[in-house]
């Protein structure tokens, strides 16, 4: 029997969040995180509350801190998570608890907003697709395969303490994916926006991000590119 | 509410470009302070190497610096952990109280530094 201690809190009803234990049966099997807590919903308790959509690691609905590290539960074997038989499940750090696992992302999209994560080109729309060739178009490699997930930002203390003015590390890989796009027009726009002590510059690189990033992407790399982008732009 | 006003240069770039100069400049100058140290000094030797100009420009640029490396640093600290965010309203005061009494610290040590020098 897997041990499996579950963050609970209901801000409605109680005082303060508590961990609820449930012994699963997982008959062997390496199942993932996220069977875990289907398991306990079904069969255990059915006001285990979480977030969870495409089950398969695309969707990024279901990041949560599992045994002390952020990763999608989905995608999450056990063999990979579970310690001395113990599972200890919370909800991703840093963000104010919603109910159970399931956090309040506003602080985070409100950053991803902040970087307009749209292509800015106000050259006249061409009859066909605005073309780039290979190399520019591999150059988006690395960088537009997030989910937008927060597995990196919420283990980012930066993030935890500046949550309103560090863009933080899943922002700051979509900031540069813009600004590493041939076909966009707002470099200057983009860069001039960035240039103040918070949004690029809390990151002290500890690389929190690169070690939890489900999709094994490095935004610390993109955010070194961000400041040789800044000091090419001031020199 | 934590602002930029109080940071060194009111830019990130700026400031994150003087920290690393900085760290560079107070590198060099520990090392040859601690080479001077190892390879044996008397007071003969120790006033006679301050005297010169070149190292009065030397420890001059050290002091400016440390001033800015600290302020940099500090200010960093101070606006991540003595927050409103953190500490309730009572970081508001905390901060501040704090960041001046740093100021003052390094302004000291500059001109004790620069009396010692050229005094």
């Amino acid at each position: 029997m897997l041990q499996v201690s579950v963050y609970r809190f209901n801000p409605e009803t109680d005082a303060a969040p508590q961990m609820q234990e449930y012994q699963v049966e997982t008959g062997g099997k390496d199942l993932m995180v996220l069977d875990v807590l289907e398991m306990i919903k079904a069969e255990h308790d059915a006001s285990v509350t979480y977030r969870r959509s495409c089950r398969e690691g695309v969707c990024g609905s279901d990041g949560l801190n599992i045994n002390g590290k952020n990763g999608l539960a989905c995608i999450t074997p056990l063999s990979d998570a579970v310690k001395n038989n113990k599972l200890v499940i919370r909800p991703l750090p840093g963000l104010p608890v919603v109910r159970d696992l399931v956090v309040d992302m506003s602080l985070f999209y409100a950053q991803y907003e902040k970087i307009e994560p749209y292509l800015q080109n106000n050259s006249p729309a061409p009859a066909i697709e605005r073309l780039q060739t290979p190399e520019d178009r591999a150059k988006l490699d690395g960088l537009y395969e997030c989910i937008l997930c927060a597995c990196c930002s919420t283990s980012c203390p930066s993030f935890w303490w500046n949550p309103d003015r560090f863009v933080g590390p899943a922002g700051l890989l979509q900031a540069y994916r813009f600004l590493a796009d041939s076909r966009d027009q707002a470099t200057d726009e983009r860069l001039a926006k960035l240039d103040d002590p918070f949004s690029v510059f809390r990151c002290h690189g500890i690389q929190n991000c690169v070690n939890v990033c489900p999709k094994g992407l490095n935004p610390t790399r993109a955010i070194g590119h961000i400041r040789t982008m800044l000091l090419n732009r001031a020199a | 509410m934590v602002t930029q006003v109080t940071s060194f240069s009111r830019n990130g770039l700026s400031d994150w470009l003087i920290q690393r100069v900085s760290s560079l400049i107070l590198l060099a100058y520990f090392l040859f302070i601690g080479v001077q140290i190892a390879t044996g000094i008397d007071y003969t030797s120790w006033r006679a190497l301050h005297d010169t100009t070149a190292m009065k420009v030397f420890t001059l640029l050290a002091i400016g610096a440390y001033v800015s490396h600290a302020w940099i640093g500090l200010w960093t600290v101070f606006t991540d952990y003595l927050t409103e965010y953190m500490l309730g309203s009572i970081g508001n005061v905390v901060r501040p109280v704090l960041q001046i009494a740093v100021v003052l610290a390094l302004v000291v040590y500059a001109i004790w530094v620069i009396q010692v020098i050229w005094g």
